[in-house]
């Protein structure tokens, strides 16, 4: 749910980077985080286990330029991606406007990935959310590693929207920006369009 | 509230400010801050500069999504208040109308009751304030959202 201040002239809109567990999706803000001007982006808040894995959420605010006049501002958030962590991506969904879902390209990831994404589809329609029909996109993570799905193979297992994917790397950035950008036009259309 | 956008006109906004002036006034705090159960600021009174407020923002709607998850699990609908009490400054959280987040930031020049005392009554009227906001919504929404292209759109990447 984009959140519209004329007082301030601000679009605000929330994507969620959801997946399974180590398939990268705070790389994928760290990545963002580092590339992004200091005026573009605001400070990235990790909520994580002293390991470093998420224990509720990584956040990190930007700022993209105007359109007709209004600042239009995206709020990144991550999910844990630990099956135990459930209840916590739950809330994170809430006023979500657009999801990347960050699969894990390893073949031995194949079924982390389908499992993650059944519990994407079941969070959201709890939240109130079709979830053949909100602003999605798919990364295909991790492509630099061997043993990995061929992407027709995670299309075929993932991509039944048929919604835009992309082939990544996020340790090294390939394909981050071009996620980023994809759900982001993908959120402003559906906004044009009257939402979900 | 999955559907449609949340819309704040300058009318609404001018009116959630006043109370939070009010607030900060008559509680004697530091700073005031309204946000969105999704984490997104609306308005913000008192010494603010010094924080991060869209750290703050997201965080609180974190904790209070938290909150109420507990909350939950031992068959309570909501916790409607969270306190923290700092060596300096406390803060003070409460749920304005199931919908906002009204956060109230303060130190020795005040205390838990007297915020507690007048949050109360700022929450009512910023409850009513709200329910303005919600009418006026689908009027706004069509004026400028359906005049954006694909163009407008692209320039953000360039």
């Amino acid at each position: 749910m984009s959140f519209i201040n004329y007082a301030s002239r601000e679009i605000n809109c929330k994507v969620v980077y959801y997946g399974p567990g180590l398939c990268g999706k705070t790389t994928n803000l760290q990545y963002i985080y580092r590339r992004m001007t200091p005026e573009a982006r605001g400070k990235m808040i990790s909520l994580a286990t002293e390991t470093e894995r998420t224990l509720f959420f990584d956040f990190l605010p930007l700022s993209l330029g105007e359109v007709r006049g209004f600042k239009t501002r995206f709020h990144l958030y991550t999910v844990p991606g630990q099956v135990f962590y459930d209840a916590s991506r739950r809330l994170i969904l809430r006023g979500v406007d657009g999801v990347v879902f960050c699969a894990d390209s390893q073949l031995t990831r194949v079924d982390s990935n389908l499992e993650s994404l059944e519990n994407l589809r079941a969070n959201l329609q709890e939240q109130g959310y079709n979830p053949d029909r909100i602003p999605l996109v798919f990364q295909y993570n991790k492509r630099d590693l061997p043993n990995v799905a061929s992407v027709a193979e995670l299309h075929a297992l993932l991509n039944h929207r048929n919604v835009p994917e992309f082939e990544s790397s996020a340790n090294t950035g390939i394909g981050v920006f071009e996620t980023l950008k994809s759900i982001i036009k993908l959120i402003l259309i559906d906004l044009k369009r009257g939402g979900r | 509230m999955a559907h449609g956008n949340f819309i704040l006109r300058e009318r609404e906004y001018e009116a959630f400010v006043a109370v939070l002036r009010k607030l900060i006034l008559d509680s004697y705090s530091k700073a005031v801050f309204l946000v969105d159960k999704n984490g997104t600021l609306m308005a913000s009174a008192g010494e603010t500069e010094e924080f991060d407020t869209t750290s703050l923002a997201s965080l609180a709607a974190g904790n209070i999504a938290a909150t109420g998850g507990l909350a939950n699990l031992i068959g309570e609908k909501e916790f409607t208040i969270l306190f923290h009490e700092g060596e300096r400054d406390n803060m003070h959280l409460s749920l304005v109308a199931n919908r906002l987040i009204l956060i109230v930031v303060f130190d020795r020049r005040s205390s838990i009751g007297l915020v507690r005392l007048r949050v109360r009554r700022a929450s009512e009227e910023l409850a009513r304030i709200l329910i303005a906001v919600m009418e006026e919504a689908g009027a706004a929404e069509k004026e400028f959202i359906e005049e954006i292209t694909e163009a407008d759109i692209e320039s953000l990447f360039k």
